[in-house]
This record gives structure tokens, C-alpha cells and sequence, in this order.
């Protein structure tokens, strides 16, 4: 279970959370949405320990990620980042077996490569493309490769930062099939940061909508459409006319 | 005049903050060097990176050093009938300073730019950070393999600098010069002492130092884009050469100020 108590967090004078609260239940699919700049992906990083908040408290499966405690969480989580975030200067196979060549998991190379080429498999790239390094393969190849990785050592929550962004509708819609795929498979718990109100529907159990710092609106995937929330219904209509401000 | 002093108040605290990062960085690469687990492939990649990669600059630099600094001792002097000492000067010039200073600076233009670059892209790409999110830490993984390949292999760059740049004075002394080559050889190896070349070996590896960690601490501290990265490689490149020239003479005065 993913608990994040009153989390606030600022960056100079610019205050990006606000008191932040959200409870994700074991094996749901949560996503949170928002405009572009309310702190998705800074509560994201928040949840995987990559920046301490200023205050409140994160458990993610009973352990802190912002304290010693850090890497025994991280040796459970699964992370997609939203450009990929694969190592330029490994093939493909050793991204994805990454955790099993180094550190407390590693097994002998032949085996880790084994289990690389079954999870290359299981989001759909052919064996082949294992000696690849990430730069030859297209946008969406690399997501998939990504998803690899994160998948790799069976976590028990996985993290999605926009995962279609930058990918043709066609494409964008397969990840979000082998993501909701993967996780229902796996049985994991699932945060999911988007804007993109195609994957909030294929993938989501859960919706919640950060604006201005703090969750404006939580609720299941199925109450989103009858949702009497300004900032919801401005978001989903994708209006410029409502309580979240644009600038033309 | 408020606004000067506030203005300047404000540099000022950036620079020690700048100088506390630095120093926190530093302790935290040191702590790590023993500390399990040791990247063996990052370490023999960066090896060949750092060390044999480099081997033609220094080589090349070094061979074209000797050579004029063959013609300037011959030049300078026949002005008081000392030519004969073209080969010891030469030797003893090459092995104190411009070798390692030498190789030093070339390897900083060559590495401490590339380091910089790769691993303040890994940055902007968030690599770094999915690195923190597969439980290995950015430290070990990326920095200390290429700080202790650095200090190893910059020394050894020297070694064959100096090598090289002793026979850049021998072709030109021998070719140019006319120098008998027997005596060149003699009186190259005669006045050189053990410590002449250790001293050089050192300054290599302290300069080895300073280039992996300039170029990793300002990778690590990239900001976003394009233009963090451009900056991070320039600022790599100035320091590591600034703090090059700064640290032979610092060594050389306690080396040979007795």
C-alpha cells in the first residue's frame, strides 16, 4: 500500500506541494492527472526517494523511501521514466537484467541475460533485439524496453511517468495495453502520472487530480465522467474556460 | 551601493555553497573507493577511456615538447657556450614539469570534457536517476570507477609522456643538433635521478585526480538541457586545468623548493 500524508514541498519561494494525501491500495492501479507544472512528477520522485519533501510522511509498503530504509523499498519498486531513462552505453539486454549484473540480486550474466530476452518477449521485442544498444531502436521500442526493465525483477509496485508521451496514438495505446496488461498480471500496485486522458482510461482503477499542490479530486475510474469537480471537468473536457488557468 | 554589497553577498554565498558541494562530493567519492560494490567493467571500460584512448595526444604532445624544447636550450644555451647540456636539461625539464603538466592538461581537455558530458547527460535524461531507482548508487557506479582508473592511469600516461619527449630531444638533438647519439643518451639518463621521475609520477596521479573529479562533479551537478550540459563540460575543463597548474606548483614547491 502507497501512503502519502500531508506532503508539502517547495523549491525557493515556489511552493509546488501543499499538503498532498493519497492512499493507493495494494494491487490497484492509481493515476494521477493534472496540467503540466502541478508537481506530478515532483510527488513522483517524492514516492521513489529521489527528492525529501519538505514535510509529511510517505510509506510505500510500510517503509519510508526518504529515509535508511530507502533501498530495501527500492529493491520492490519498478520505475518507467517517461524518456526511457535507458543506459546508453549497455545493449538492450543488460538495461533490462540491469539489477540482476549488479548489486544484492546479481546472478551469473548467461542466466540474467535469460531472464532479459523472456521480459524483452513479454512486452512484445523479439530476442533479437537484445544485443541492440537503446539508440537503435525507435521511441516506442525503447518504451517497451523500458517497461522490460521495470517489470524485471518482479517489483511489487511499479511507477509510470507519462508513459506515451512522444508516442503516435497507435502506439500509445499498446503501452497502455501491456501496462494494464502487466499489472494485473503481476498483481502490483501501480502509480501512473499522465495527461493523457486515453491512458487514465485503460489504465486506471483509481483517478486522482493534482492542481495547485493538492489532490482536487480522487475517486474511481468510473465516477470520473459523472464527477460534479470544476477543476475534473475542465481537465477532461480539456477547455480553457474553468477554475484551472491558461495562459494563450 | 546597498545593491553592490547585496549583490556581492550574494556571490559570496554561492561560491562557499559551490565550495561546500564540492567538498561534500569529495568526501562521499573517498568514503566510497573501498567500499563494496566495486564496478570491475566500469572500471576496465574507463581504463581504456581514460588511459589508452589518451595515449596518442600525450604522445603526439609530448614527442613535438621535447623536440622544442631541444632547440630552445640549444638556442638559449650558445649564449654562454653551454649547448652540451641540451640532453639533461631536456630530460630533467620533461620528467619535473612539462610531462605531467603537460599530459595533464591534455588529458583534462580530452577527459575531463567527455566525462562531464556523459555523465551530465545521463543527468538530463534522468539516467542518474533510474540508476538511484535500481538500487545502485550514482556514486560507485559512475564516479569512483572512473576517479581510481584516473588516478592509476594518468601516471602511466606520464611515464610514457615523458618517454616520449626525452626521444622528441634526442631526434632533434641527434637530426638537428648534431649531437653525437651515444653522448645524447648518456647525458640524458646520467643527470636524472630516481626522484626526478617519481616526483613527475605523482604529480600525475594527483592531476589524474583532479580531472575525474571535476568532470564528475560537474556532470552530476548539470542542470537541465542543451546548454546545462555545454556549461557543465566548459567548467570541467577550465577548473581541472586551473586547478592542474595550481596543484604543480603547490607540489613542486614541496617537492623541490629544499
Amino acid at each position: 500500500m502507497i501512503d502519502v500524508s500531508d506532503v508539502y514541498k517547495s523549491f525557493g519561494q515556489n511552493h509546488v506541494l501543499k499538503g498532498v494525501n493519497l492512499k493507493v491500495h495494494n494491487g490497484k492501479s492509481m493515476v494521477i492527472i493534472g496540467a503540466s507544472g502541478q508537481g506530478k512528477s515532483v510527488i513522483l520522485k517524492c514516492l521513489l526517494g529521489l527528492i525529501k519533501p519538505n514535510s509529511g510522511k510517505i510509506l510505500l509498503n510500510g517503509f519510508d523511501p526518504n529515509s535508511a530504509q530507502k533501498n530495501i523499498i527500492l529493491s520492490k519498486v519498478g520505475m518507467l521514466f517517461q524518456g526511457g531513462a535507458l543506459f546508453d552505453s549497455l545493449p538492450i539486454w543488460q538495461n533490462v537484467a540491469f539489477r540482476y549484473l549488479h548489486g544484492k540480486q546479481k546472478i551469473n550474466a548467461s542466466e540474467a541475460k535469460k531472464i532479459a530476452i523472456e521480459k524483452l518477449e513479454r512486452v512484445g521485442l523479439k530476442k533479437s533485439f537484445a544485443d541492440n544498444f537503446p539508440s537503435e531502436l525507435s521511441g516506442g521500442m525503447q518504451k517497451r524496453v523500458a517497461l522490460a526493465r521495470a517489470i524485471a525483477t518482479q517489483p511489487e509496485i511499479i511507477f509510470f511517468d507519462e508513459p506515451t508521451t512522444g508516442l503516435d496514438p497507435i502506439m500509445a495505446q499498446v503501452i497502455n495495453d501491456l501496462i494494464r496488461e502487466l499489472v494485473v498480471e503481476l498483481g502490483v500496485t501501480a502509480v501512473t502520472i499522465t495527461h493523457d486522458i486515453q491512458s487514465v482510461r485503460s489504465i486506471a482503477d483509481e483517478v486522482a487530480l493534482l492542481h495547485d499542490g493538492i489532490i482536487q479530486w480522487s475517486g474511481l475510474l468510473n465516477q470520473l465522467d459523472k464527477s460534479k469537480n470544476k477543476y475534473l471537468k475542465q481537465f477532461i473536457a480539456g477547455s480553457t474556460v474553468g477554475p484551472i488557468e491558461t495562459l494563450r | 551601493m546597498i545593491g553592490f554589497i547585496a549583490q556581492t553577498g550574494r556571490i559570496f554565498l554561492k561560491f562557499c555553497s559551490f565550495i561546500g558541494e564540492l567538498i561534500i562530493f569529495c568526501i562521499r567519492v573517498f568514503a566510497y573507493i573501498l567500499t563494496p560494490p566495486f564496478f570491475m567493467r566500469a572500471f576496465f571500460s574507463s581504463v581504456v577511456q581514460i588511459g589508452w584512448l589518451s595515449l596518442p595526444v600525450v604522445g603526439i604532445t609530448s614527442f613535438f615538447t621535447g623536440g622544442a624544447l631541444a632547440l630552445q636550450i640549444y638556442a638559449g644555451g650558445a649564449r654562454f657556450n653551454a649547448e652540451e647540456v641540451v640532453p639533461s636539461i631536456v630530460a630533467i625539464g620533461m620528467v619535473r614539469e612539462l610531462g605531467p603538466v603537460l599530459g595533464g592538461l591534455m588529458v583534462a581537455a580530452r577527459v575531463a570534457s567527455s566525462i562531464a558530458a556523459e555523465i551530465g547527460t545521463m543527468k538530463v535524461t534522468e539516467q542518474i536517476d533510474a540508476l538511484t531507482t535500481l538500487s545502485t548508487d550514482p556514486i560507485k557506479y559512475l564516479v569512483v570507477p572512473r576517479l581510481v582508473a584516473a588516478i592509476l592511469t594518468v601516471p602511466l600516461l606520464v611515464g610514457v609522456g615523458d618517454s616520449i619527449g626525452v626521444l622528441g630531444g634526442y631526434v632533434i638533438g641527434v637530426t638537428r643538433l648534431e649531437f653525437n647519439n651515444t653522448i645524447y643518451l648518456i647525458n640524458s639518463i646520467n643527470y636524472l635521478e630516481l626522484w626526478d621521475i617519481l616526483s613527475g609520477l605523482i604529480k600525475g596521479a594527483v592531476f589524474g585526480c583532479i580531472i575525474a573529479l571535476m568532470g564528475c562533479f560537474f556532470g552530476m551537478r548539470c542542470e537541465k538541457g542543451a546548454r546545462g550540459v555545454g556549461q557543465a563540460t566548459k567548467s570541467a575543463v577550465v577548473s581541472a586545468s586551473v586547478l592542474i597548474l595550481a596543484a604543480n606548483y603547490f607540489l613542486t614547491e614541496a617537492f623541490f623548493s629544499s
